[in-house]
């Protein structure tokens, strides 16, 4: 697994439950402490580790924690680089839904070793979409259900999200938009972010 | 022939399918311009000359309509005059019956500085332009260039952490000055402590590296090394601790005699010229040491200052040569 998918991780443990919690989670997956570098590579198992560690950790379910992870990464001001490079998507909530099927190419543009999971976007009916997850680790499905309500908050939408088993460990989140301009949302340009 | 056949395209139509077009008329004024330049542009060039408008660097000959509508489909180079900061990429194309040419521009590398300047957005660009996706490159990249910079610096920070707690000497591959002091310490701290300290320092080192140069120095350094290596059991110490000098410690000694013994096979050993490049390197060393059980509580600053006053006894007597610590070393110190 790449550096950056347990670094995440990491940030999300720590920005929202603290270095203590951090330091739990690593001696309960019986990992040394300190933690992950982001631009290094690590077994697979040992994220799958940290998971069922913070799980236990916090006594959260694994769906939850996951959720949760995903809406950190996209609305913690430690992650606005992320919610950035998401908001390229498009220009509405509807756009932004459209553009999933390119996010896993874009984000192999920049980091070709990136362990991205495959996503399929269907546009079902007039305001209903499904998104389909398949990933090497089981919860992916629940982190992009957490990362879409952050993202449906970002552009200002009104829309629900219900997670859905699907077949041979495919993941689906099912997205009903209700309504593209129910807030202002987070403001976005273009330009701007570069260090 | 249907692939001259004329097509009439509306305005709006224009627009979506090129937001950075400049249509100029028989005349040379401009006619329409496209949102997305009317933007960075940030004021209306309608019918103004269209060599008012923009400045053509390269091809720089053409300075009238018909002399640019001669290059239709060669790469222009080109810049708004209200915007010489940017640079665009452009191509032009003949209209029909004379009704004038259409210039398509792109941004071309001036992408990520008139979205910052000009506050473009999304909707700016068609859906064909790659524009957007050059500019998602550029933050993830910069992103990942940040987090790999990190990663340098926490490396950089931890080889010199370590650099600071190693424990070997890296050109002899001995102990160096704080793994002795360790160690040291450690014989000392024990109920009774049993053992020998000798403090050796290499004669005419100077004068090899000086006239040989540091390689041949650096190589008489390691050969050294390797004999006082050789010359000690499993449990002893051997350390440099400067430059040309070195430390040994032995275990359960408590026989003057021995330690003699010692300092005078290592010194005579020492003596015998290694040879680098073709040239006979000779040095010697002189030596003082001293045992830890002549003290009632040893310590090792106590036994480092004793071998040291041995150590310069024996290069006062004329180098080359080991003393063993006793008071009357320091007698002709004190006055009278």
């Amino acid at each position: 697994m790449h550096g950056l998918v347990n670094r995440a991780l990491q940030g999300f443990l720590i920005d929202t439950y603290g270095e203590v919690t951090w330091d739990e989670v690593l001696s309960q997956a019986g990992l040394p402490a300190g933690g992950f570098e982001s631009m290094l590579h690590y077994e697979d198992r040992l994220t799958g580790e940290v998971i069922v560690a913070a799980s236990a950790v916090l006594h959260k379910d694994r769906c939850t924690l996951l959720e949760d992870l995903g809406t950190y990464l996209l609305s913690h001001p430690n992650q606005e680089g992320l919610r950035r490079l998401m908001r390229f998507g498009g220009d509405s909530f509807f756009d932004f839904l459209q553009s999933l099927d390119d996010l896993s190419g874009r984000a192999r543009l920049a980091l070709p070793d990136l362990d991205m999971p495959d996503l399929t976007i269907q546009h079902d009916s007039h305001n209903r979409f499904v998104l389909s997850v398949r990933w090497g680790l089981p919860g992916a499905g629940s982190v992009f259900l957490g990362a879409l309500r952050a993202m449906a908050d970002d552009y200002g939408a009104l829309a629900f999200f219900e997670a859905e088993e699907g077949e041979d460990g495919e993941e689906r989140v099912v997205i009903d938009l209700v309504d593209q301009s129910f807030a202002s949302g987070r403001s976005f340009t273009l330009g701007g972010r570069v260090a | 022939m249907i692939q001259d056949r004329v097509i009439g395209l509306s305005g709006t139509a224009l627009d979506q399918l090129m937001p950075m077009h400049l249509w100029v008329g028989p005349s040379g004024l401009i006619n329409r311009v496209g949102p997305t330049l009317s933007r960075i542009a940030a004021r209306d060039l309608r019918g103004q000359p269209l060599f008012d408008v923009i400045d053509l660097h390269r091809p720089r000959s053409a300075r009238t309509l018909e002399a640019l509508l001669s290059l239709q489909g060669a790469r222009l180079t080109l810049c708004l005059r209200c915007r010489p900061d940017l640079q665009f990429r452009g191509i032009v194309v003949g209209l029909p019956a004379g009704v004038g040419g259409l210039i398509q521009l792109s941004l071309g590398l001036s992408f990520a500085k008139a979205v910052d300047d000009c506050g473009l957005t999304l909707k700016d660009f068609s859906p064909c332009d790659q524009t957007v996706d050059l500019l998602y490159l550029r933050e993830a990249n910069a992103a990942i260039a940040r987090e790999s910079r990190k990663l340098t610096e926490r490396l950089q920070r931890a080889r010199q952490a370590a650099e600071q707690q190693a424990l070997t000497d890296t050109l002899t591959g001995l102990a160096n000055r704080r793994a002795m002091d360790a160690a040291l310490l450690a014989l000392t701290e024990v109920p009774v402590p049993r053992f020998g300290l000798m403090h050796l320092d290499l004669d005419f080192f100077k004068e090899v590296n000086d006239s040989l140069g540091h390689a041949a120095g650096d190589h008489v350094l390691t050969h050294v090394a390797d004999i006082l290596r050789s010359e000690i059991r499993g449990g002893d110490i051997v350390a440099r601790v400067g430059g040309d000098e070195f430390v040994l410690l032995f275990r359960d000694c408590d026989d003057p005699d021995l330690l003699e013994a010692i300092g005078a096979r290592l010194i005579s050993r020492l003596e015998e010229p290694t040879i680098f490049d073709g040239q006979p390197c000779r040095i010697s060393a002189s030596a003082g040491s001293v045992l830890a059980s002549r003290y009632d509580h040893p310590t090792p600053d106590r036994m480092l200052n004793d071998a040291d006053v041995a150590l310069y006894a024996s290069k006062n007597r004329g180098r080359a040569q080991h003393t063993l610590y006793s008071e009357d070393l320091l007698a002709p110190l004190r006055p009278n």
